[in-house]
């Protein structure tokens, strides 16, 4: 249902994976786009090394935070995010680049998991895994279906359809073995004996590759897709690879299926066979004026700008620096901001293509309902978030919203569609938890 | 002749019937209503802004109506006039009440609050809060797109283009708290009216600490302190890393306002500062 076709614009697909420096100090966010904040358990003044605990989680929605490099704990104290709000940071002087023991660095790949399902969960919670994708949702919980509940099939989130970002595209060309084989740590966690891989047909090399060593792996299947924006999103890519809809309001385990990206199960093959936490993640720096365009594996705490300067400095005609793909990526309002574990890119957008156009009335045309993955209708979910209609706007299923834009995307009429939707989407959350709460 | 007297009949019988059902029907269902509901209706100012924390003037005129005392109860609208009104037609005594005035609490025009992104999306207050933390480094301040302005029923409040602040007019705000409920950043506040509207105040809500904010807004609080050291009556509080000055126990002596390294206090309708002659040296007036 929906979707639309944006201009792919892959210009750094291809373009092998590069070192970030290490900054000179690491600042790294200890919150998270959703779920608990983690508390720190280190102090000014402390010595840490690289992988060593520094935030722990607050709940059992949140994950645990790593230091990403070794040094000295300067201070703990707000910094800017991506939202333009501040949270709480850590910030380490570096010192070197000395890592705990307990990881292992030989490039070996190690094939056999012989931890039990909780075990390897336990492992996945501890190296604080969050989802790589974008919305940084913790791993473990995921991995921990309710009860009452049984996974039948895991899908592996390997279709990158936003534009421009490669980051998962080339770790996918390099480290397809290692991907395969976390793929099976996490059926063995979930306890299922079939995994889809899906993956965009714009993305033929590594649909190549995946296939060849799936061969040698037991119940994964590598399914090409057509392209389409947002064949990412969870409830798009399960109806696309098994032909399941998740109903309105539930989870995808409802429909027995579990959702992984494929950065994510990269990162969990690291935790769980080379016992290395989540401190690092792949980037893309791009757009179309960029330099040296091209994809970063940067550890977690690094300040944007010290990677942008690394790919050859902002372009002069640059209108707006994005965090994250074009479609869901947040503007920023600076590059002090720091890599999170939810960053997959920054994008340079030029100043004439930035600029929003005029608004011009609605002629119900109807193109935003047509586009709209969800089923919604987006042009009425404005109106009524104009006008405060918050009970209108939860019978007509707002919550379902995944913010992917494709709505304001399609509008001939340049309205801002996207803007009232998502902040009716979050008076409405706020409306629905106090009632939970009171409950 | 015949047919005359039945259809006469039959419709007197109707008719007594029809009356006899009412007349039960009106005694069952009787709804007492105090009849000095009404009359306290009519003695308010009928604007409904729910000021008042009642659902419109009728809703206000009953839990008088209903109360023992009117300790609490008060139309911010009207104020002393119509509660003594009020309180005449309830053979009451009218409650204790302080005028109040919407204050904003933000200092950040455009010259001492640099803009550091330019934001080209839906120009209203809540969507952009909702969104990210605003244009400038201070991610507390006035974003200046008036959904205070929309809000006001009264016209009493309105954002200076210069200053891209909004301003309130103290002759028309009616406290009806409308604006503070429309602020999604929350700075703007119910405060006493004072003594001739004198009123001192910290024109800030930055909750971040420490000498940085000053780069971003140079008339922040930057939670000194010295305010509060200065302070002989316990006035001012400190919270968050921001200071706030009780306005119960102010008694306006100004001396917070010239130990303020940032500005960041402020008078308002105050006279004008005497300065003596031969030193040079700013004179205080005490108000009280």
């Amino acid at each position: 249902m929906g979707g639309i076709h944006p201009k792919e614009n892959k210009l750094s697909a291809g373009m092998k994976i590069q070192a970030a420096t290490i900054p000179q100090q690491a600042i790294i966010p200890l919150g998270h786009y959703l779920g608990g904040p983690s508390l720190p358990v280190v102090a000014q003044g402390d010595q840490v090394k690289v992988g060593q605990i520094i935030g722990k989680a607050s709940g059992f929605v949140s994950a645990n935070v790593h230091a990403s490099v070794s040094g000295i704990v300067a201070k703990i104290d707000d910094h800017v995010d991506a939202s333009g709000y501040k949270v709480p940071h850590v910030f380490i002087d570096v010192k070197g680049d000395e890592w705990l023991d307990t990881i292992d660095r030989s490039p070996e790949i190690i094939r056999e998991c012989k931890l039990t399902p909780a075990e390897i969960i336990k492992k996945v919670s501890d190296s604080g895994i969050v989802g790589l994708g974008g919305a940084t949702f913790p791993t473990h919980v995921k991995l921990s279906p309710p009860p009452g509940k049984t996974a039948e099939v895991l899908i592996i989130n390997a279709v990158e359809c936003e534009p421009y970002l490669t980051c998962d595209h080339q770790l996918m060309l390099e480290k397809a073995e290692e991907i395969l084989v976390g793929v099976s740590i996490l059926m063995k966690a979930i306890g299922v004996n079939r995994a889809v891989m899906g993956i965009e047909n714009n993305k033929k090399d590594a649909i190549e590759i995946m296939q060849k060593l799936a061969m040698t792996f037991q119940g994964i299947q590598i399914m090409p897709l057509k392209v389409q924006y947002p064949q990412g999103g969870e409830k798009q890519l399960i109806d696309a690879t098994i032909g399941r809809q998740v109903p309105s309001g539930t989870l995808p385990i409802e429909v027995g299926a579990v959702v992984q990206n494929v950065g994510t199960t990269f990162a969990i093959y690291e935790a769980v066979q080379k016992n290395k936490p989540l401190f690092e993640r792949i980037l893309t720096i791009t757009g179309k004026s960029m330099k040296n365009h091209g994809n970063y594996r940067a550890r977690l705490g690094t300040p944007l700008a010290n990677i942008v300067e690394q790919a050859g400095g902002v372009p002069e005609d640059t209108g707006k620096i994005v965090a994250g793909g074009p479609m869901m990526g947040r503007a920023l309002s600076s590059l002090e901001v720091c890599v999170a574990k939810g960053t997959s890119g920054v994008l340079f957008i030029p100043t004439l293509e930035s600029a929003r156009k005029k608004m011009k009335n609605c002629m119900r045309c109807a193109k935003c309902v047509v586009a709209c993955p969800m089923g919604l209708e987006p042009y009425l979910l404005m109106n009524q978030s104009e006008r405060g209609m918050w009970t209108e706007m939860e019978g007509d299923r707002i919550m379902d919203c995944i913010e992917c834009g494709c709505c304001a995307f399609s509008c001939p009429s340049n309205r801002p569609l996207l803007d009232h939707v998502r902040y009716g989407k979050t008076t409405v959350g706020k409306i629905l938890r106090n009632r939970h709460a009171k409950k | 002749m015949n047919i005359l007297i039945i259809s006469i009949l039959t419709l007197a019988l109707i008719g007594i019937f029809s009356a006899i059902i009412l007349f039960l029907v009106s005694k069952k269902f009787k709804v007492f209503e105090d009849s000095r509901v009404a009359e306290v209706e009519s003695a308010l100012p009928a604007v409904n802004c729910g000021g008042c924390g009642f659902p419109g003037c009728r809703g206000f005129a009953m839990a008088c109506v209903n109360a023992e005392t009117l300790e609490g109860l008060v139309c911010t609208v009207g104020g002393l006039k119509t509660m003594e009104r009020v309180a005449g037609i309830l053979g009451k005594v009218p409650g204790s009440f302080h005028p109040t005035v919407a204050v904003v609490r933000c200092g950040g025009n455009c010259d001492v609050r640099p803009q550091n992104n330019q934001y080209d999306g839906v120009k209203t207050c809540a969507i952009t809060h909702n969104l990210y933390g605003g244009h400038t480094g201070c991610s507390y301040g006035c974003l200046g797109f008036g959904d205070c302005q929309v809000s006001c029923k009264f016209d009493a409040i309105h954002i200076n283009p210069m200053t891209r602040l909004p301003e309130v007019d103290e002759e028309k705000c009616t406290s009806c708290n409308a604006c503070v409920k429309a602020c999604p950043k929350a700075i703007i506040e119910l405060r006493r009216k004072g003594l001739q509207s004198h009123r001192i105040y910290v024109n800030c809500v930055n909750k971040d600490k420490g000498e940085k904010i000053i780069e971003s807004c140079s008339v922040a609080c930057t939670g000194c302190e010295r305010c509060i050291k200065e302070c002989a009556f316990d006035a001012i509080t400190f919270s968050n890393n921001l200071a706030c000055i009780d306005a119960a126990k102010c008694t306006l002596c100004r001396k917070c306002v010239e130990v303020c390294p940032t500005h960041a206090i402020v008078e308002l309708n105050f006279p004008a500062r005497r300065v003596r002659k031969e030193t040079g040296e700013k004179i205080i007036d005490p108000v009280i």
